[in-house]
């Protein structure tokens, strides 16, 4: 009995309004937009965060990255011997980082050297990457053809590259070619597989692997391509000498991360003269990303919120102007019997029927929109069930706080004042 | 049939002892009712007649519970209403009283079913059962036709028939017009006071204010106001 009633009651609500269409649908469009803008932006918000979150978390939110840099200064420094830079990490120190640190499930060293490869007729610029079986584990690469590198090449120094897939494809290798050699500068490689390629940024620091990546032993790459790489430049040859181009230290659990992180660091700073190395942690970047993500929907959602008040006084407007309007007819209704509430109720449901259908219309908007920005811009966006349900209970909200007080003016009015309204 | 004050007032379904009402006008007091007492019995047909200023109006505000007293006692039905609250004095409206308006005061965008079924749908009756009451009553005032038009589609008469079909939905023992043919030509005004009579008849309590003396001809009873006042009371 209470239902159906009040299921009439929101009946005669969308009655009265359908009275009016045009009116009701300008009233309704404060509401449809507000909504709309509210959804849209938080989505076009948390796809940002999301993509940024998701790159972070492809790094592992375990490791510490430490990567060897070129000093500033080091133009002028007595390292430099006939236009050769040393710098960055060494082997010692990946040793002393194991033998010192005991909350470190395992350390991943990394070579890189850029060298032409050919594989056929195709030739390309790589960049070969020396490393261990646990490089892939560790920052979650999945294979797409054939296999990564084992323990077995290691110790062998196998002469075996992994290629990435956009790699692969640049050079015309599919998983037919896996199994034919990969000229790599002067030397031979076999290539057993292809990974899947995440390169690019991952919020503000470099990802440790780019799109065109050919992964091969770390021993075979220390002995086929030594510490010392040549650059060919204006005035002549640069010279570097870099041991060990990345670090991936892989703390025992997340609580760790941040004081190990501390621990490598003051330990490099004691073992290097200058500061040729950088110290990133993907869970601080996390953190960050995090907390900027909470300050975007923050100011994004009240811009949108702007929107919806601005609506919300539309509509009463409108309701006020309506009550005016509906005066005589308020009267007619008190005469009859009509309790003051029973015309609260009445003016409230309309209004929050009125901001309620806005609202829903301005959901289907509010996903339309990031649909269209996703694609033709190509900017993630994220529709949460979170803000659609936010923004149903906000329109609900606003047809209550604004529908209130016309409400209240209606039951105000005085019967015997409004019979003889005109 | 009328008795003054303080006597016989068991059995009446209207009883005013000295009421007054009193309005702040800018500085001044207005004593629109100063010091009325009169019974209405069931069955009666009172016209309420006087010039304007007399009272009149203020009269039936505060016999159809829309006003209140500032003064003395009015019993309707058993019920003092004289000290009730809002919402109290609206469920006596809704349970005790039918209005019939100068001008009509039909809801327009309502059609002819639902404005007879309001008085229902707030007594909550089921959905049904109003609208075969809404069927019953238009058939008693010659609309059976018409239930779905719209008011505006509908002529002056037609539109106080529907009117008074709304008055009686909810079955009152008292009916209270506010010159029911004010806004009617004399022929169709007729046909209501009949349809007026007719009710009468058949035992309602009609209490109707008038200016025209062919309108209060019509009344069993008739009240002459003057300054708040009763002036005089004729029998027809």
């Amino acid at each position: 009995m209470a239902r159906s009633k009040t299921a009439r009651n929101i009946l005669l609500g969308i009655e009265n309004l359908l009275l009016h269409k045009l009116r009701t649908f300008l009233t309704m469009l404060g509401v449809v937009f507000g909504v709309g803008s509210v959804v849209a932006m938080l989505s076009v918000g948390e796809g940002a965060s999301q993509e940024a979150l998701e790159q972070i978390r492809k790094i592992g939110s375990n490791n510490i990255i430490v990567t060897s840099i070129k000093a500033a200064e080091d133009a002028s420094s007595s390292a430099m011997q006939a236009n050769m830079s040393i710098y960055g990490l060494t082997y010692n120190d990946q040793i002393r980082i194991e033998e010192t640190f005991n909350r470190i499930r395992q350390t991943v060293p990394v070579k890189m050297v850029r060298q032409e490869c050919r594989l056929g007729e195709r030739a390309l610029e790589l960049r070969v990457v020396g490393t261990l079986p646990a490089w892939f584990e560790l920052l979650q690469r999945d294979v797409v053809a054939g296999r990564v590198l084992t323990d077995a090449d290691i110790a062998n120094l196998a002469g075996v590259v992994v290629l990435t897939e956009f790699g692969a494809r640049k050079l015309l290798a599919a998983e037919n070619t896996i199994g034919s050699t990969l000229r790599v500068g002067s030397s031979y490689f076999e290539i057993v597989g292809i990974v899947r390629s995440e390169g690019g940024l991952a919020g503000n620091i470099q990802m440790p692997d780019e799109q065109i990546d050919a992964y091969v032993p770390i021993t075979v790459a220390r002995e086929r391509f030594g510490d010392i790489a040549t650059t060919r430049s204006a005035g002549g040859y640069n010279r570097e000498m870099v041991q060990l181009h990345q670090l991936i230290v892989e703390a025992a659990s997340i609580d760790d991360v941040e004081s190990v992180a501390k621990g490598i660091e003051a330990m490099l700073a004691r073992f290097h003269k200058k500061e040729d190395y950088r110290i990133s942690i993907p869970l601080a970047l996390l953190r960050q990303a995090e907390a900027t993500k909470r300050t975007f929907n923050i100011v994004l959602g009240s811009i949108a919120a702007i929107s919806l008040l601005v609506g919300g006084i539309g509509i009463m407007n409108i309701m006020l102007a309506s009550v005016t309007e509906r005066t005589r007819e308020i009267g007619v209704r008190r005469a009859i019997g009509a309790k003051r509430r029973q015309i609260i109720s009445q003016f409230l449901i309309e209004t929050i029927v009125l901001s309620t259908v806005g609202g829903l219309i301005g959901i289907g908007l509010g996903m339309f929109i990031p649909w269209l920005i996703t694609y033709f811009a190509g900017m993630p966006t994220v529709v949460t069930l979170k803000s659609v349900l936010l923004s149903v209970g906000i329109s609900v909200a606003v047809g209550m706080v604004f529908g209130l007080y016309p409400a209240v003016r209606a039951a105000n009015v005085d019967p015997i004042v409004a019979l003889r309204h005109e | 049939m009328h008795t003054a004050p303080g006597e016989h007032r068991n059995g009446a379904v209207i009883a005013l002892n000295n009421v007054r009402k009193t309005y702040q006008m800018g500085s001044t007091l207005v004593h629109a009712l100063a010091g009325v007492s009169i019974s209405f019995y069931p069955g009666d047909f009172w016209a309420i007649m006087g010039p304007s200023g007399s009272g009149k109006s203020t009269m039936l505000n505060i016999l159809g519970c829309l006003d209140r007293v500032t003064s003395g006692d009015y019993v309707l039905e058993g019920n003092d209403v004289s000290t009730m609250e809002d919402d109290a004095l609206s469920d006596v409206r809704l349970r005790h009283l039918g209005f019939i308006f100068q001008s009509f005061n039909l809801i327009p965008q309502l059609t002819v079913r639902r404005n007879i079924e309001l008085p229902l749908y707030y007594l909550g009756w089921e959905a049904e059962r109003s609208a075969a009451r809404a069927v019953e009553l238009a058939g008693l005032v010659g609309l059976e036709g018409r239930l779905n038009h719209k008011p505006t589609e509908l002529s002056g008469g037609q539109m106080q028939r529907v009117a008074i079909a709304r008055a009686l939905a909810n079955d009152p023992q008292i009916l209270l017009a506010d010159e029911p043919t004010g806004n009617l030509d004399s022929a169709t005004g007729d046909q209501i006071l009949n349809i007026l009579g007719q009710l009468n008849r058949e035992g309602k309590t009609i209490v109707m204010v008038t200016h025209e003396t062919h309108v209060a001809a019509h009344a069993k009873h008739c009240l002459h106001m003057r300054d708040g006042k009763i002036e005089s009371i004729e029998e027809n």
